[in-house]
């Protein structure tokens, strides 16, 4: 009885629609993270871990295993999934600054080959585009929007494709504006390396439009999402309850990222006030978090 | 003046207008789902307790609807919607249509029960279910759940299940999705144009004989 009930738990770990390539992905960046960790063997590395594995580990849960069914069939769990591949995972994954574990931990010719690519024109001008500020706030805000419209909503739960679309842009965009966001180096080091006014500014623009959009779908009346009544939910709830509580998470605790992210700038603008005074550089290492 | 050029552009304007009202067929009222869901597969038990699979009313139109008996609004709703578009129809086209009505509950719908349920809505409606594991991997084809509420007092309990009419071409192809906002005139209009379709890609293949021996023989074959 015991083997059996810990075998459905095992269970719940599978992933509902296996992935490959995208489990592929997650087990190499965490290969290379581990073995960067082992390699570089400092102390200070410690924190950032803790972030970037839990990210990491936050991201892959909601996308491969049985979170991703329930996911699929209730609304609130779904905005939670957001929540976590849109903000909660990519947030943590740019405040532990990971380059440099996962460069100490990258064979070779993967290392070559990401610079490479990150070198060639072409990828150089699009990540300038998409990291240019208020393009970034707008897309960061307008993806939200896009899937939510309830008729693309509707074609991203009902078609495998779309879903898929739907979750890895939001993970991809996710990233991109936390790390423009979170960037650790002083700014203007890189061309995409913003002050942190801007970058606060972005941050208090992106949370009116998501706060509106959790309080419209909080306080409507109706049914806005209809798919999961056509799809059935994983048990019985009532539409009205799982519509609520699904905007109350669009509401609330993505506004509340901004606060958070808010609160890390800060703390890194004093940090590089001491550093620009005092006379001896402030230690590289302690930008893990 | 020469007006030949103005000529020939107007005349590519009319061809290009033409052929663009040409192309565009007019929006079906459900949900068109053509090549985004499989084709229909399943391995169940029907009402007659016997084993049946996708091949079983093979060219029929098929409407494939996720339920349970003791549903007290969407079921009973959406079975009546639809026997009422069913009987708008011609005999010949009725005899077209099946109507699968799987239970997600099988335990408190066996066959029997099932048999009881889906002869209230007319002949052309058949109950099916089978065993948790067929149902889940079936929901799961169709990109639908279901899921069972706590048990009350008296035993009873609520089931989550999906509120659409997934429609199977004669092929097994998915083509449509009706949801609960269509109406019986938008239901019936629909099912005739996918009927109309079908005799046509019939009358190619096989030849008008073949249409009135599956309209009349093949469509009640199964039935007792």
């Amino acid at each position: 009885m015991v083997d059996e009930g810990l075998l459905s738990w095992l269970r719940l770990l599978l992933p509902w629609e296996p992935l490959w390539p995208l489990i592929a992905t997650f087990m190499l960046v965490l290969a290379i993270y581990v073995r960067g960790l082992g390699r570089r063997s400092q102390l200070s590395d410690m924190p950032g871990a803790l972030g970037f594995l839990t990210g990491l580990a936050m991201m892959y849960a909601v996308m491969q295993t049985h979170l991703d069914y329930l996911a699929q069939y209730m609304f609130f769990v779904h905005r939670g999934q957001h929540l976590v591949l849109h903000h909660l995972g990519p947030f943590l994954i740019a405040l532990s600054a990971p380059s440099a574990v996962l460069a100490a931990g990258s064979p070779n010719w993967l290392r070559a080959a990401w610079q490479r690519l990150a070198g060639s024109l072409p990828v150089r001008a699009i990540y300038r585009v998409v990291q240019q500020p208020v393009i970034a706030g707008l897309l960061f805000v307008g993806l939200i929007y896009f899937w939510l419209i309830p008729s693309v909503h509707f074609d991203a739960m009902l078609n495998a494709r779309y879903y898929w679309l739907m979750n890895l842009s939001m993970a991809i965009d996710g990233l991109l504006f936390w790390w423009l966001m979170l960037d650790p180096r002083p700014p203007g080091a890189t061309p995409v390396t913003r002050g942190i006014g801007v970058r606060i500014a972005v941050l208090c623009a992106v949370m009116p439009p998501q706060i509106l959009l959790g309080a419209w779908i909080a306080l409507s009346r109706d049914v806005i999402f209809d798919v999961y009544a056509v799809c059935g939910r994983a048990w019985p709830i009532s539409p009205m309850v799982d519509q609520q509580l699904g905007g109350l998470l669009t509401w609330i605790p993505a506004a509340m990222m901004s606060v958070l992210a808010t609160l890390v700038l800060l703390r890194l603008h004093f940090r590089n006030e001491r550093a620009r005074r005092s006379p001896t550089p402030y230690p590289a290492t302690s930008e893990a978090l | 003046m020469n007006t030949r050029p103005l000529r020939l552009i107007s005349l590519l304007f009319l061809v290009a207008g033409l052929t663009a009202c040409g192309e565009s067929e007019p929006p079906w009222r459900g949900h068109d789902i053509t090549g985004v869901m499989p084709e229909l597969a399943y391995n169940l038990v029907d009402e007659n307790s016997e084993l049946v699979s996708a091949g079983a009313y093979a060219d029929n139109i098929r409407l494939l609807f996720f339920g349970f008996t003791h549903c007290p609004d969407i079921c009973p709703v959406t079975l009546g919607r639809l026997k009422a578009a069913i009987a708008t129809l011609e005999p010949a086209q009725r005899e077209r249509i099946r109507v699968l009505f799987i239970s997600v509950d099988p335990e408190r719908d066996p066959p029997a029960v099932l048999r009881r349920y889906t002869d209230n809505f007319g002949e052309r409606f058949i109950g099916m279910t089978g065993s948790q594991a067929q149902l889940r991997e079936l929901t799961k084809r169709y990109r639908v759940t279901y899921g069972y509420g706590e048990k009350d007092k008296n035993g009873f309990y609520p089931v989550s299940h999906s509120s659409a009419v997934f429609v199977f071409d004669p092929q097994g192809n998915a083509r449509l999705l009706f949801n609960q906002s269509l109406t019986v005139t938008d239901i019936a209009a629909d099912l005739e144009r996918l009927i109309d379709a079908g005799a046509t890609v019939e009358t190619r293949a096989k030849g008008r004989k073949a249409v009135a021996q599956a309209a009349t023989g093949a469509g009640t074959a199964n039935y007792p």
